[in-house]
């Protein structure tokens, strides 16, 4: 019994570790580089934002230059692919500023973080040729988006230190945090639904 | 057994049972495995009058087999009217089942429905180059290969996948219009959390990121939680490798999630000490953390399939009811259909041991007395959530309720069908 007791406590304190060490050795340890290549991800404090800047002057010209223009029309409306411009003043609330024609968010307004504004078009632009964009050119679009949508100066120059200090429409205030999910546990407390 | 096996040898002796065991074993072979174009016949075959005719085995159905010719039941671009699969591009959208025609609760892969974030291609990978590398705050950053996850325990579990799109409204007249972009497929794979206790998690991990490795490298954050709870990565689907439009060769599998997080063609896992707000997450964005909640784990739903919207009750009389149940929050507890429009609520017959957020079939039997009445169903899953009618849900919103009411979030609401006289059935919403 007290032994049993002993070899339980053994294990209790023990599985921690045990947790933290690999049980199968399955898998391949990947470079600092490799992973420097994959990781895309970009935190609303910028923190893997590369090296690199562009301002709304030249991202006027990269937004006719990489066909952006094409699909979205001349100043980001207009065209056959969602608005990139509001129209709508900037005394109603952002949400309704933020809503396109069609009901499409416009990502340069609703974004809570200019981050995102900027990981999108990296990953997810220009259509059929995603990911071939040079950092400089995206710094220069985001900063063009935004400034046609009166959210930074004209003039200011986007980098990496300034990015993520822009200032958003869409305050923290705004919008629906996600819930704390625990496992077993309904969906919204006090709904029953 | 033994003289089952005796007897049937002795038939097959005689020459007049001869003909018929052939016919027997024909209809067999057609209703298993005749391609979608009509069967080339065997002519030489005389098998007597009014029997099926026989079909001639081609090499294509020696080796992956076919649904019957007779067996028309397709999948359909949704929303009905809205963005056309495949588009000008050759991209698609948003593609629904044929909920109307479904039996038991797996859906065929070839029928499942497919979503994607906007439209996309599929992307053709190649499983002997395809990597699975989790980085971020663990101790031990890894990349997995197919061959290495393989290596890995595994698990087998049946789980639901619903789109945040899949609304029912008046307009729409057939449940794969109303309830068509969620499907249940039996899932084999590895648990996401073996992978991360391979890894080692750091004590500051508290969300994690998904991506994907199509054109626009979809990405969405869900919590530490959920990953140490039951996320799958999954290699498999019913019974083979999970399928292209599926995410092929790697899906990861949130169980009770929207659909949207169940990241296709997966290829990073990046382990986080915060939220990341990826655009498919800034995409869901609701006003109020109460909208919020309700688009994220899907609550409890379910559907009558049958008899459903332009289907024809062939006139009064004895008909098995029969729907499906789903829930987020786990397994389905019971299920209640009425027959009268919401009166009186009886106890349906769950059709096998409800599994944790799987599809769940249930029976009711109805003797139909020819009068115009409403059927619907409604479930209730393994935590107690129960689910509610649209006047509930504008009730606890505390809006007038109208006709035009939208459910916020994901609607689980209660769908009504209408049976009318001449046994026509109609969407009770419209
Ligand atoms: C071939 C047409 C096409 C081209 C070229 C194109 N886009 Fe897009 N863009 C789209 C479509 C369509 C969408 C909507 C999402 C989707 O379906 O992919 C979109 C979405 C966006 C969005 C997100 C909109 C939102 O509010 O959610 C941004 C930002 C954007 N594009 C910026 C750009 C920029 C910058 C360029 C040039 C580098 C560009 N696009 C080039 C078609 C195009």
């Amino acid at each position: 019994m007290g032994s049993l007791r002993l070899a339980m406590i053994t294990l209790l304190l023990s599985s921690p570790a045990l947790a933290q060490s690999p049980t199968y050795g399955v898998g391949r340890t990947p470079t600092p580089d490799e992973i420097r290549a994959m990781d895309i991800s970009i935190s609303s404090n910028g923190e893997e934002l590369p090296e690199g800047r562009g301002s709304a002057k030249e991202g006027a010209i990269v937004f006719q230059q990489k066909a952006c223009a094409g699909c979205h029309g001349k100043a980001g409306a207009g065209s056959i692919a969602p608005e990139l411009q509001s129209n709508k003043g900037q005394d109603v609330s952002v949400w309704e500023r933020g809503r396109g024609k069609s009901g499409w968010m416009i990502l340069p307004i609703t974004a809570p973080y200019a981050t995102i504004v900027w990981d999108y078009i990296n990953r997810g632009m220009p259509l059929g040729k995603e990911g071939t964009l040079t950092p400089d050119e995206v710094y220069a679009l985001t900063a063009y988006l935004l400034a046609v949508n009166k959210v930074i100066p004209e003039d200011q120059v986007l980098d990496k230190e300034s990015l993520p200090k822009v200032k958003m429409p869409m305050g923290d205030k705004d919008y629906g945090r996600l819930p704390d999910w625990k496992p077993k546990t309904h969906r919204l407390p006090g709904y029953g639904h | 057994m033994g003289s089952k096996r005796t007897t049937r040898r002795d038939l097959l002796k005689s020459g007049g049972a001869l003909a018929g065991g052939l016919a027997v074993l024909g209809q067999t072979q057609a209703s298993g495995q005749t391609p979608t174009v009509a069967p080339t016949v065997a002519p030489e075959h005389d098998h007597g009058s009014g029997a099926s005719p026989m079909v001639k085995g081609t090499k294509e159905l020696v080796e992956y087999g076919q649904r019957s010719h007779f067996v028309t039941s397709v999948r359909i671009a949704h929303p009905v009217g809205g963005r056309h699969s495949p588009d000008a591009f050759g991209k698609t959208f948003h593609i629904a089942t044929p909920l109307q025609d479904s039996v038991g609760v797996i859906t065929p892969s070839s029928l499942h429905y497919v979503a994607t974030t906007r439209g996309a291609f599929v992307p053709d990978i190649d499983p002997k180059q395809h990597r699975l590398m989790i980085h971020g705050v663990v101790d031990r950053p890894l990349t997995f290969s197919m061959e290495d996850l393989k290596r890995l325990p595994s698990v087998t579990r049946t789980h639901f996948i619903e789109c945040a799109g899949n609304r029912h409204n008046g307009r729409q007249k057939t449940v794969q219009e109303t309830h068509g972009m969620v499907s249940c497929a039996e899932w084999t794979g590895v648990l996401l959390s073996t992978l991360l206790k391979e890894c080692g998690l750091k004590t500051s991990a508290k969300w994690f990121v998904a991506e994907g490795a199509e054109e626009v490298k979809g990405a969405s954050s869900m919590p530490i939680a959920k990953a140490m709870d039951d996320c799958i990565i999954a290699y498999g689907m019913n019974g083979e490798a999970v399928r292209p439009q599926n995410g092929y060769p790697l899906r990861l599998m949130v169980p009770g999630f929207e659909g949207i997080f169940h990241t296709k063609w997966l290829r990073r896992i990046k382990v986080v000490d915060r939220y990341y707000m990826n655009y498919n997450d800034y995409g869901h964005l609701e006003k109020s953390e109460k909208e919020a909640a309700l688009a994220f784990q899907i609550g409890p739903k379910s559907v009558i399939t049958k008899p459903s919207g332009a289907q024809q009750l062939s006139g009064p009389g004895f008909y098995e009811i029969t729907g499906l149940a789903w829930s987020g929050g786990g397994a389905i507890r019971s299920v209640e259909v009425s027959t009268d429009g919401g009166k009186k609520w009886n106890r349906a017959e769950i059709k096998a041991a409800p599994q944790r957020m799987s599809h769940t079939r249930f029976g009711y039997p109805w003797v139909w007395d020819g009068k115009e009445t409403e059927i619907l169903s409604r479930c209730t899953d393994e935590i107690g959530q129960q689910q509610p009618t649209r006047e509930q849900v504008a009730k606890y919103w505390n809006v007038p309720f109208e006709r035009s009411y939208r459910v916020p979030g994901l609607d689980n609401s209660v769908m009504p069908w209408k049976i009318n006289k001449d046994g026509s059935v109609t969407n009770g919403l419209a």
